[in-house]
């Protein structure tokens, strides 16, 4: 179903939406917003067959001796919770859907740079997930998302090769995707929008932007050795032929480290408008938040090595990562205080965007500093590849990430399709999703501290309590995120129009109305003020 | 459920313990960090929700000495931990000099272990209470990665390279030892029991299972059935490094490199030899990569180290 077939009022008569209703007019469509909208289909698509996997995985742990799968059965369902998570969700979730949709209406420009890449980006997405779906119909793979060789080059069974190339191909996406919006921001922005007044969100997908076109390309030359190696068996990474697989670990760590940056700076950036615009406040320490965006794509470059305390790194590397890893804890926890200074004396709603915005607070807090424990070499030659480390990136993927998606998805489906949702509705999601998360997960920091390694299908029964714990968790969580589904749809027939400015908000995206019409400004927008520049209230003031 | 609550794993080792600790006093600091952050949330989201008549005015966007001070404190408290941590980090890489080395071969589903007197076992390790041991470990396949929870250590155990792990265990016990690298269909039930013995059981164990013969003489064996003396002998005819006294020596390279005669190396140079060669030989040594099982390279790993400098031809 098509989201412009349902929508009514006239104000929406010249918007996006209403340029053309044939499915041919969105498969070519140039515009930015149109091209938001159909990742944000296929997106969704991907995390619900991402969710599945979840699902089945969670099934099988509630008993120790992993009655419903088999061992084969399992170790695929986990690749491909992971492949399709990582990939198809985590990398390309904010940036593909709210920076395309949100970049050339926060900075007063009509597109993106490259309207045309934009949708090959688009295409090439939708490609890569093909190749994923093969690779799952035809029988699945079994190397887990991270592909660790030899196992994947000499040993893995099933469509290895596949599984790879969907990830090698949705890697040009993301690069294509990224230089794209690096170009934007320099070029494009509207007289008067100077850095010092560019929104947060557009800062920190401007440093998420850096990171993906400076290290998707060595993810993609390493899995493109990686099929060579098992499709020829020439010794890259074989030690019998002179290889070293710890190889592969340094250059898929030199990506993959990043790319938790790549799933989290967008995140910030939208809590920085989700706090800001439910306080009615200027955010404290703009800069700061501006300029610890670029210091931890930076840095993120730097800390590789900490996947790798006991691979066989040397014990001084280890040092030295482990030193590294603990400073770029800094730059992140630095924002979290901002966001609570920011709400300080603000004028606060209790919208759905907002109590998103609280949870990911808590949750990521949870998720950084497990992070930092594992930055400390001695637990983390214990806890590594265990479920601590299951429930630490679990707290910054899910708890973070996910919870932003959320988040940004209640602040701005307003703006992207005209209509308000109920608001109910979205609190009580946002508390189930709170509630269903920690349980879920917080009882695998037990675990991992208990020994429990990852990716087990049977395990000792002393740990089947914390596991069915796991699972109920995960069953609330299902809930939790299937609600939006009903009540957001419902929404686009049956909805409030939302008016240009629901919120209340600063920001050039709130000025034109909702949704936008094709050519995003009837005239360039000058800007002359800083960024959420809310009104200075009188004292004692009830708003 | 068949299962019981478990919430704290055993300890088997001083370093379990220290590692407790530790992580007590980090989840105390962790603490420390997350409960301001929200309680903060709430009480501002109740104290300030829109309608509230509160005063909102000078309400602060801005203070430098503020974001320092929340920057730079818990970061020089981490650095505290890091310290800690990073000391016991080092205990667990810097083995003593009196180790009892036991050798593992990791396969594809199974550790395969071998004593020093030639005693063999799978998927069980037998140790004494009290005594350092080492584990040199070898794997045949994919990466495997060896790991007791109650003693708090595991090592990754890397095709084509000697990886070792070094403790103490010191309360007799049956612990649960696994594998934590992810290494394909069976990787879940890769792993069995760790017997921590007192040296009175551990010495029981070792006669009671049956050998034939010490690891180090069915090397010297294997040393003369696969030719290794016809040149390496001290009175063979051709150029080939002298084998007594290597372990642990440094070697000079043909590259101009030098290394030490670990485990590694030895290994190496018996599967790998054209890798490193020793300065001054010609590269002439056959690879016995094809020719050799895994246990046969361990015995004869252990023979070479055994191989003491005879007085008389000291250099
Ligand atoms: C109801 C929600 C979820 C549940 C119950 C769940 C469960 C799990 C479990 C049990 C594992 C560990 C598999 C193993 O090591 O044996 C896992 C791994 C993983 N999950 Fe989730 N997950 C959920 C949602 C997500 C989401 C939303 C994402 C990302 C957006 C995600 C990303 C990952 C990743 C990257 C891994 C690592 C895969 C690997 O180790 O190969 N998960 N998940
Ligand atoms: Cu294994």
């Amino acid at each position: 179903m098509t989201v412009g077939a349902t929508l009514e009022t006239p104000s929406e008569r010249a918007s996006y939406l209403r340029a053309g209703y044939s499915l041919r007019s969105w498969l070519t469509t140039t515009d930015h917003k149109r091209i938001a909208v159909l990742y944000l289909y296929a997106i969704t698509a991907f995390f619900f067959i991402g969710g599945i996997a979840a699902a089945l995985i969670r099934l099988d742990l509630a008993t120790p001796g992993g009655d419903l799968l088999s061992n084969e059965g399992y170790n695929r369902a986990f690749t491909l919770h992971g492949v399709v998570m990582v990939w198809f969700f985590l990398i390309p979730s904010i940036p593909a859907t709210f920076g395309n949709f949100l970049i050339p209406l926060m900075i007063g420009a009509q597109d993106l740079a490259f309207p045309r890449i934009n949708l090959a980006s688009w295409y090439l997405y939708v490609l890569a997930g093909l190749f994923t779906l093969y690779a799952l119909i035809a029988g699945g793979v079994d190397t887990g998302w991270t592909f660790y060789t030899p196992l994947s080059t000499l040993f893995a069974n099933g469509y290895v090769v596949a599984a790879l190339l969907a990830v090698i191909i949705v890697g040009f996406s993301s690069i294509f995707t990224g230089m794209n919006f690096i170009v934007t921001v320099h070029k494009l922005r509207c007289p008067g929008m100077t850095w010092s007044r560019l929104p947060l969100f557009v800062w920190s997908l401007y440093a998420t932007a850096m990171i993906l076109v400076l290290a998707t390309p060595v993810l993609t030359m390493l899995l493109i050795l990686v099929c060579i190696e098992r499709l020829s068996g020439i010794g890259i990474f074989n030690p019998d032929l002179g290889g070293d697989p710890l190889l592969y670990q340094h250059l898929f760590w030199f990506y993959s480290h990043p790319a938790v940056y790549i799933m989290v700076l967008p995140a910030f950036g939208v809590l920085s408008e989700l706090v800001t615009a439910a306080a009615r406040k200027r955010i404290f320490g703009y800069w700061f938040i501006a300029y610890s965006s670029v210091a931890i794509a930076v840095i993120g470059f730097l800390v590789w090595g900490h996947h790798m305390f006991v691979a066989g790194e040397s014990t001084y590397a280890s040092a030295v990562f482990s030193f590294l890893s603990i400073a770029v804890a800094v730059p992140s926890g630095i924002k979290v205080y901002n966001w609570i200074a920011t709400l300080y004396k603000g004028s606060i709603s209790l919208d759905p965007a907002f109590l998103f915005a609280m949870g990911f607070i808590g949750l990521f807090v949870i998720g950084g500093l497990t992070g930092l424990m594992l930055a400390m070499l001695a637990v983390d030659v214990h806890v590594h590849d265990t479920y601590f480390v299951v429930a630490h990136f679990h707290y910054i993927m899910v708890g973070g990430a996910v919870t932003a998606f959320f988040g940004a998805l209640h602040f701005w489906w307003p703006k992207i399709t005209g209509r308000m949702y109920n608001i109910t509705w979205g609190r009580i999601t946002a508390a189930l999703i709170f509630l269903g998360f920690n349980l879920t997960f917080f009882p695998q920091f037990i675990l991992g501290y208990l020994g429990m390694p990852r990716r087990y299908h049977v395990y000792p029964p002393e740990f089947q309590v914390l596991h069915v714990l796991s699972s109920a968790g995960a069953s609330i969580l299902a809930v939790g995120y299937l609600l939006p589904l009903i009540y957001l749809l419902y929404s686009l027939r049956h909805g409030q129009p939302a008016g240009s400015n629901p919120w209340g908000a600063t920001g050039l995206e709130w000025t034109v109305p909702s949704p936008p019409p094709k050519q995003n400004f009837a005239e360039m927008p000058v800007v002359t003020r800083p960024p959420y520049d809310y009104p200075i209230r009188d004292p004692m003031s009830r708003e | 459920m068949s299962g019981s609550l478990q919430l704290w794993p055993q300890q088997a080792s001083g370093h379990a313990a220290q590692l407790d600790t530790f992580i007590m006093a980090f989840t105390v600091f962790v603490a420390l960090l997350v409960i301001p952050v929200g309680v903060l949330v709430f009480v501002f989201a109740v104290k300030y929700r829109r309608g509230k008549t509160v005063d909102r005015q000078h309400a602060p966007n801005r203070k430098v000495w503020l974001e320092v001070s929340w920057s730079v404190v818990p970061f020089l408290a981490a650095l505290g931990f890091y310290v800690w941590s990073t000391s016991l980090f080092f205990e667990l890489r810097n083995p003593p000099s009196d180790t009892l080395d036991i050798f593992i071969v990791a396969k594809q589903w199974m550790w395969k272990a071998q004593h020093p007197g030639g005693q063999r076992e799978i998927d069980e390790l037998h140790i004494p209470v009290g005594q350092p041991v080492r584990l040199v470990m070898n794997s045949q396949d994919v990466i495997h990665s060896f790991y007791v929870p109650a003693l708090r250590v595991k090592q990754d155990v890397v095709p084509g390279r000697v990886s070792s792990l070094w403790f103490k265990a010191d309360k007799p016990g049956v612990y649960w030892m696994t594998c934590a690298e992810f290494c394909g269909t069976d990787h879940s039930v890769m792993g069995g029991r760790f017997y921590v013995q007192t040296a009175d059981e551990y010495a029981a164990w070792l006669s009671s299972s049956g050998v034939d013969q010490s690891l180090v003489a069915s090397g010297e064996v294997l040393f003369r059935k696969y030719g290794c003396s016809g040149c390496h002998a001290a009175s063979s005819a051709v150029h080939a490094p002298d084998l007594a006294g290597l372990y642990g020596r440094a070697v000079a390279l043909a590259s101009g490199e030098t290394v030490i005669a670990d485990e590694q190396y030895i290994q190496d140079s018996i599967l790998l030899p054209q890798k490193q060669i020793a300065a001054g030989y010609e590269p002439i040594m056959p690879t016995f990569k094809n020719i050799l099982r895994d246990d046969e390279v361990i015995q004869l790993v252990a023979y070479i180290k055994s191989l003491r400098p005879a007085s008389w031809r000291v250099k």
